[in-house]
């Protein structure tokens, strides 16, 4: 039976034992297509016959709404704002996450803790606060990490409409207009995302490769994850 | 102190911070309310921070709390985050300017909540890292009866979270409330060796508090309007910015609170 882990502490009355789904996520930062990928992969992973579900940043039935108008005026703290995700990250890991890995569910994740750590140092949290502060949350089964440079993502955000306000880490300017701060902004998530993949172990793609070959890349393993543990189970289960 | 925990990070800044702290019923609004007017009128700058009050937050934990839809882990984060935007709009930009800061409820009343909720209790120091440590911090101790029969005198109609619904204690409101209520006074017990609170005894007539409490702070007064001028950027005490008000200057004793011997932080109550 495979391992059902916590990064820290863990979140009260939760028992590991019962979550029998995975926990896939996929990460990177904006505009690297990341929810091509996600919707891809669901429905490869349907056609096999798992049941899937998927959750993303800020999709909270709690405080989705009061993090988009707090965007709406930028009148929220940089610090505030990192905790006003991480309560929208704690209400679907316990409303969302824990229900569907306990029901059996694939969980897809488009950006997990991690982006939220990135994005929290960039705007100067302290990088061991606010791991702490994500501590509760569960190891996944498996992370992709797609990667690109911030230079690589241009053309992409240019073709999806310009540039936008917080992908450009306008809330902290990082330089004189909306292009320098963005390749300032998105080159130091970058960097901490790096950072990150070293430490927890990503599994790194790179982002410049055409989409079908990062999709293929990634169902693959994932079906090879998800066949692994079911046979390690079919086997643990037999007399 | 643990490291990467509360209290482990010393800010100075030229203000002062005062907290109070209690359970609901123990009188600590009362008293805060009676120290503002006194401090005002004596020409101190004087800010106020209460508990659940940023604007922006607001409205995310009542609708949580409206529809029961808190857990003990986004109660927790939603209260930190509610703080931490008033720590960085209000709190320390006040004490910045060298104003004396205020604060109905601060970092402790989450330590007890959260904890009697199932959170984690190092894990919730952690939390509120950020936190300045206030300069002190009075903790209005009261006996359980006592709070209860002022609160369910006046205010029949108590809300799910405040009464502890949520941690399932009892399906009676009243009655969730009366055990909510004292496994949270034990854990405030806990918290004033912890954190060296300054303990009141809130059974004391409400006047005889309010001398206790401006004798207990007019030592960190004395030393405020120096403090000010000399920690001041230079710019700024070559020509005072508005947010540092003539009161900053330093100021004879004033007759409400005749100059004593400075107190010990814990003599100030007498409860214990």
């Amino acid at each position: 039976m495979r391992q059902v882990e916590s990064y820290g502490v863990g979140i009260p009355r939760l028992d590991p034992s019962d979550l029998t789904g995975w926990l896939i996520v996929i990460e990177g930062t904006d505009g690297v297509g990341r929810t091509t990928v996600v919707n891809r992969l669901r429905t490869h992973l349907e056609k096999l016959g798992y049941a899937v579900a998927e959750t993303g940043l800020s999709r909270s039935d709690l405080a989705s709404r009061g993090i988009r108008r707090a965007k709406q005026g930028n009148t929220l703290g940089s610090n505030a704002f990192n905790l006003f995700y991480a309560t929208d990250f704690a209400d679907r890991f316990e409303r969302q996450i824990l229900p569907a890995l306990r029901s059996g569910f694939v969980m897809l994740i488009d950006r997990y803790i991690y982006s939220l750590i990135a994005r929290g140092i960039v705007r100067g949290a302290d990088s061991e606060w606010i791991r702490e502060v994500y501590s509760f949350s569960l190891k996944p089964d498996a992370v992709f990490y797609l990667r690109i440079e911030a230079e690589e993502l241009v053309p992409r955000i240019l073709q999806r409409g310009g540039f936008d306000y917080w992908e450009s880490g306008m809330d902290i300017p990082m330089g004189e207009d909306l292009y320098e701060s963005f390749i300032r902004y998105q080159r130091r998530v970058i960097e901490e995302l790096d950072g990150l993949s070293r430490d927890y172990g990503f599994d790194t793609i790179d982002a410049t490769q055409d989409i079908d070959e990062i999709t293929d890349y990634v169902a693959e393993r994932v079906s090879a994850l998800l066949q692994s543990s079911t046979a390690a189970e079919n086997s643990a289960s037999r007399p | 102190m643990t490291p990467g925990s509360y209290g482990s990070i010393h800010a100075s800044y030229p203000g002062r911070l005062f907290v109070v702290e209690g359970i609901d019923g123990s009188g600590k609004s009362t008293q805060l309310t009676l120290l503002a007017q006194w401090l005002r009128g004596e020409g101190y700058p004087v800010v106020f921070s209460e508990w659940n009050s940023s604007p922006i937050v607001r409205a995310t934990t009542s609708r949580g709390k409206r529809k029961a839809m808190l857990t003990p882990l986004t109660f927790s984060l939603i209260h930190a985050t509610d703080f931490s935007d008033r720590v960085e709009r209000e709190i320390v930009p006040s004490l910045k300017a060298g104003a004396i800061v205020l604060a109905d409820r601060y970092v402790y009343t989450a330590f007890a909540r959260d904890v009697v909720r199932g959170v984690d209790a190092r894990w919730v120091r952690a939390l509120y890292r950020f936190a300045p440590v206030p300069t002190m911090a009075f903790y209005f101790r009261t006996p359980l009866e006592v709070a209860l029969r002022r609160i369910l005198s006046g205010r029949p109609k108590l809300k799910y979270y405040e009464a502890g619904m949520d941690i399932g204690l009892s399906a009676d409101l009243q009655e969730s409330y009366r055990l909510f209520q004292a496994k949270i006074l034990a854990e405030y017990d806990e918290l004033v060796s912890e954190f060296g609170l300054t303990v009141m005894d809130a059974t004391r007539k409400v006047e005889m508090q309010q001398k206790i409490l401006r004798r207990a702070i007019q030592p960190h007064l004395d030393s405020l309007g120096t403090s000010v001028t000399n920690r001041m950027p230079a710019r700024e005490s070559a020509a005072p910015a508005p947010s540092a008000p003539p009161a900053a200057a330093p100021r004879p004793a004033s007759s409400a609170s005749p100059a004593t011997a400075p107190l010990g932080r814990r003599a100030a109550g007498d409860a214990s």
